[in-house]
């Protein structure tokens, strides 16, 4: 499939992103910036209770406060508005934007105040009086999966929202036939991507000509649909402005219970209306914490350290609600023996309702909590063994000419070279010299630890996941759209149909078009227009847009090229094959004729008279994407997860005071094989942020919850976001596996960096700590945890030695 | 209650609360929107503005405080509509930014350090833009762009005053070094004879 005229002149090469020029200047347009006359504003009141009955709700006093509008309760919104949609088919977990009868979390929404500013509205929340009745609740996902707890929603009968075993191999043989076996628990703590932007929309009904206007900071797939099915209105009443800058996302900005909130009351007030999360409602109530995640694992291996088969347990705390959360345990699925020749796999995947916040996507959907326990069996094995960590990765990795390889879940990895990456981040990073570096620093009286993490990144965003746990969803498809129209003036137009989020789509779709075209992309307009002109998407989900845009914009360009060919063929009197193209123009070799893209364009648009039979007037063609590979439902528990499989290789070093217990990452190397890079400016950032983002998970970032199902980490104070100071300076070290899926052989690198970071960071720590004898088995490890862990094993030591 | 601030060299009159902060006066009554809330308690820096060319937290400021200050957001940074600073330009140069919400911040933070230090080390910038927190880059290219500007800065003849307005002369204000300078596109003439074809 992979058909792109080599060499390539702008695909891969350093150009700048376009995107960036009106950032700098402090042009972006969010939805904050999004003026609208007669704007009305939205503060939220939240419950100050994990689970209570709204006993009563008295907005008098607030209605009186200046400037306030209307209260909108739960109640009202839950007669205009369908319940908001669930992954599996879990009919009685019913959430409703707005708390209905009763609270399932501190912080969820329990009215919305309008008014005619977000102080007054504010002012007008803090007037509403709710009287509550508490009720028993439950915080911690163990107590929540034994049936005698309390149901977060008594309809469903229990927490339980999924339990569902897969067995793939033969498991219980490779047990038995094996010599060796190690289990253990590790926990991913809550914690999310946590954009500097809050989540933020704003509505605007126009009752005249039948239609919702929304402009919103969102990443979401079928966002309009939803929109659309909560309020009962047909979608094609729907109108989303897609050109509204994303201040961030990497998966979060899903707000649908805040865009049925503005939506409705945009109907019932008759003026635009909006709500931007303040920081407070965000971290609490935004409905974007990510996974939480217990894993308990076992593996049974060889005196070589041959891993053949494993068990994995995996116990995710959902929160509150359903939506997608479950899904997480799915994607995982598709990369659950890693880049490893683990023959067989037993994965139970549960998910539990609890009084937290509902959880949502974030970067890498459920796959960095997944690599993190893979590769600490990895580690453990190594250790039991007394074997190399990197020596034990290289004798189970799968082999380069052993691709495409089909692993026991069902899915086919589509290309990869594992140890030649290794062999260059080894070489790049002198693996010998930084193992002496570290002896010295303990030598020094400090802890100093290398970490290491190889895994993969899944991506081309299929959702192969949704039929595989949910057997009424029969989805297939998960397509992506290009359109390209030349002007009658032979200026080149490309529409993109979805925001974006900081992820340069713009510049990706003009350099692939460009490619093709043989035309400065910088000439190249792309305008992204609102989701009634746009074509079928499903925004950038899953590290899908090099793959999917690109390949849709690929394949529009081809047809473009192709239309272009076909009408030059057609002048000269000639057939296609013989029309050579070249930078826009065609000449017909043997004659000296030539035609220029000014002249092809005008044909097009101006000479009817001049096309061949059938060609409709005008230069425009579209594409519509199907998912490469995707093409059947899954079958006895397997399916083809996402098409593309990029590989990351972390080494790192850690040092810090035992007595303070501060890790310093002292050096951090990565390995990254994504095929063939469209953008590497793009590709470099998305790396290294999400190694910071990394970073955060497993040493700061947390939403903790107290025992009275509060959440501590509300704010930057508490919940603790990796600063420069925390960001070492990154290598990176290149690999280009292409794959044969795609059209350039570009492979996802939305999550990458992300997917192994925290996974090497625990290992550093882990081999930092080591000489006391004890390790860390949850993230993030905080810097206080370090420090008692040490004085504990001291005084235990101590002890032991009087 | 009626203010009067000094935004970008001109005065500005606003009548508000007194409670407002200096950032939502900045968005709402002057209409300058480069200047972003991110967490409205001072940790993460979106909302920085320059306050008599030092790095300030709009959101923790309120606007009658801001009285008697010379007050520069991002607008106030570009040369002339289209053309960026030098700082700016080399955040582009970079990709110092993906979403681009931390970057008026940013940019401003890195201008001040600029300003005060002609050849900052590595550490020197990871000081200066630790108050500033961006999720989208983990800072490397961040890093880079500030050396690349200092760099550019140091080897440009102006005095150092002069040097934050000035575009480098030598770059095309659109599509940056790396732009082919000509396209292959030639507009099509419709109204000469043939359409414009030979
Ligand atoms: S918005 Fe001011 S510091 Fe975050
Ligand atoms: S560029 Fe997105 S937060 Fe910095």
């Amino acid at each position: 499939m992979s058909e792109a005229e080599i060499p390539l002149k702008f695909v891969s090469s350093n150009r700048r992103v376009r995107e960036d020029r009106r950032f700098v200047a402090g042009q972006g347009h969010y939805v904050a910036d999004v003026a609208l006359e007669g704007l009305l504003h939205v503060a939220v009141l939240p419950s100050q209770h994990p689970a209570a009955r709204i006993v009563s709700i008295d907005a008098s006093e607030a209605l009186r406060m200046p400037g306030v509008h209307y209260v909108l309760t739960g109640e009202e919104l839950a007669k205009a508005a369908e319940p908001l949609m669930n992954g599996l088919n879990t009919p009685h977990v019913k959430r409703y934007p707005l708390a209905v009868g009763q609270v399932r979390y501190a912080g969820e929404w329990v009215v919305a105040v309008v008014a005619e500013s977000r102080a007054q509205a504010e002012d007008g929340a803090e007037k509403v009086r709710v009287v509550y009745e508490p009720l028993p609740y439950v915080i911690d996902s163990e107590e929540a999966l034994d049936l005698s707890s309390t149901p977060v929603h008594p309809a469903h009968g229990s927490n339980v929202l999924l339990d569902r075993t897969f067995v793939w191999g033969e498991v219980d043989k490779h047990f038995a036939e094996s010599p060796r076996h190690l289990s253990f628990r590790v926990t991913w703590g809550r914690n999310s991507t946590v954009p500097i932007e809050t989540f933020g929309v704003a509505a605007k009904w126009d009752p005249w000509r039948e239609i919702l206007d929304v402009w919103a900071s969102i990443q979401m797939p079928k966002y309009s649909d939803q929109i659309a099915r909560a309020l009962r209105i047909p979608l094609n009443n729907v109108r989303v402005h897609q050109d509204v800058d994303v201040g961030g996302s990497y998966g979060v900005k899903r707000g649908i219970k805040q865009t049925v909130i503005v939506s409705h009351l945009a109907r019932r007030l008759g003026r635009p209306v909006r709500l931007i999360e303040d920081r407070l409602d965000n971290m609490r109530a935004g409905d974007a914490h990510g996974p939480d995640r217990i894993f308990d694992v076992e593996v049974a291996f060889d005196n070589d350290g041959i891993v053949k088969s494993m068990k994995m347990r995996a116990l995710d705390n959902a929160g509150a609600y359903a939506g997608r959360a479950p899904f997480q345990l799915g994607k995982p699925i598709g990369a659950i023996v890693g880049p490893y020749k683990i023959q067989s796999v037993k994965y139970r995947a549960i998910s539990v309702t609890s009084n937290k916040a509902a959880q949502e996507a974030v970067r890498g959907f459920g796959q960095a909590p997944t690599n993190y326990a893979i590769e600490t069996a990895i580690d453990k094995v190594a250790a039991a063994l007394g074997l190399d960590r990197i020596e034990i990765r290289k004798r189970n990795f799968i082999r380069s000419e052993e691709f495409p390889y089909l692993i026991p879940s069902g899915t086919r990895y589509d290309s990869g070279d594992y140890h030649t990456v290794v062999a260059k981040v080894l070489a790049h990073a002198d693996y010998e010299g930084l193992k002496r570096e570290r002896d010295e620093l303990r030598a020094q009286g400090l802890c100093a630890g290398i970490g290491i993490a190889a895994c993969l990144e899944p991506s081309g965003g299929n959702s192969s996941f949704e039929p595989l746990l949910n057997d009424a969803n029969k989805t297939t498809t998960w397509m992506e759209s290009c359109r390209i129209n030349v002007d009658g003036l032979g200026f080149v137009t490309v529409t993109i149909h979805t925001t974006s989020s900081g992820q340069g789509h713009e510049t990706l779709a003009a350099t692939v078009v460009g490619e093709v075209l043989e035309i400065d992309p910088d000439q190249i307009r792309v305008v992204r227009p609102d989701s009634l002109n746009s074509l079928p998407g499903n925004s950038p989900v899953g590290s899908r847009m090099a793959i999917m845009l690109g390949g849709a914009a690929f394949h529009a360009a081809k047809k473009l090229k192709a239309k272009i060919v076909r009408l030059a063929a057609h002048q000269f009197g000639c057939v296609e094959s013989d029309i050579v193209y070249q930078g826009g123009a065609t000449s017909y070799p043997g004659s000296s004729r030539k035609l220029t893209w000014a002249e092809h364009v005008n044909i097009a648009h101006r000479n009817f008279h001049l096309l061949p039979d059938g060609m409709e007037p005008g230069l425009e063609v579209t594409h519509v994407l199907q998912v490469p590979t995707a093409n059947k439902l899954p079958e006895n528990g397997r399916v083809q997860m996402y098409p593309c499989h990029s590989f990351e290789f972390h080494l790192v070093l850690v040092v810090f005071d035992p007595e303070i217990g501060k890790p310093k990452i002292r050096r951090y190397v990565i390995g990254h094989d994504c095929g063939t890079v469209i953008n590497p400016h793009i590709v470099k950032g998305m790396t290294l942020g999400g190694i910071a983002h990394g970073i955060g998970a497993s040493l700061l970032e947390e939403f903790v919850y107290d025992s009275e199902g509060q959440m501590l980490t509300q704010s930057f104070m508490d919940y603790l976001l990796p600063s420069s100071h925390e960001v070492p300076h990154v290598e990176i070290v290149h690999h280009c596996t292409p794959s044969p899926f795609t059209v350039f052989g570009q492979k996802g690198s939305g999550e990458s960096g992300y997917l192994g970071s925290p996974a090497a960071i625990s290992g550093a720590i882990n081999d930092a700590v080591s000489p006391y004898g004890i390790s860390f088995a949850k993230l993030p490890i905080r810097i206080a945890a370090i420090s008692d862990a040490i004085a504990a094993a001291k005084a235990t030591k101590e002890k032991v030695q009087s | 209650m009626k203010i009067s601030l000094k935004v970008n060299g001109q005065l500005r009159e606003a009548d508000v609360e007194p409670r407002k902060t200096l950032l939502d006066t900045l968005r709402e009554d002057f209409l300058l929107v480069g200047s972003h809330a991110g967490c409205e308690h001072g940790v993460c820096g979106a909302c920085t503005v320059l306050i008599d060319g030092e790095p300030s937290r709009s959101c923790l400021m309120f606007a009658v405080q801001a009285d008697g200050y010379e007050i520069t957001t991002i607008e106030g940074l570009a040369p002339a509509p289209g053309e960026l600073s030098v700082v700016q330009d080399a955040f582009c140069e970079t990709h110092g930014l993906q979403c681009g919400y931390c970057t008026p911040g940013m940019v401003l933070t890195a201008h001040a350090l600029l300003e005060h230090n002609d050849a900052p080390s590595r550490d020197d910038i990871v000081e200066a833009i630790s108050g500033n927190i961006c999720r989208c880059t983990g800072y490397g290219q961040i890093v880079e762009a500030v050396e690349f500007a200092a760099d550019r800065l140091r080897k440009t003849n102006l005095p150092r005053h002069a040097r934050s307005d000035a575009n480098n002369p030598g770059k095309p204000p659109f599509g940056g070094n790396d732009a082919l300078g000509h396209g292959v596109l030639t507009a099509v003439q419709p109204d000469t004879p043939r359409g414009g074809r030979a």
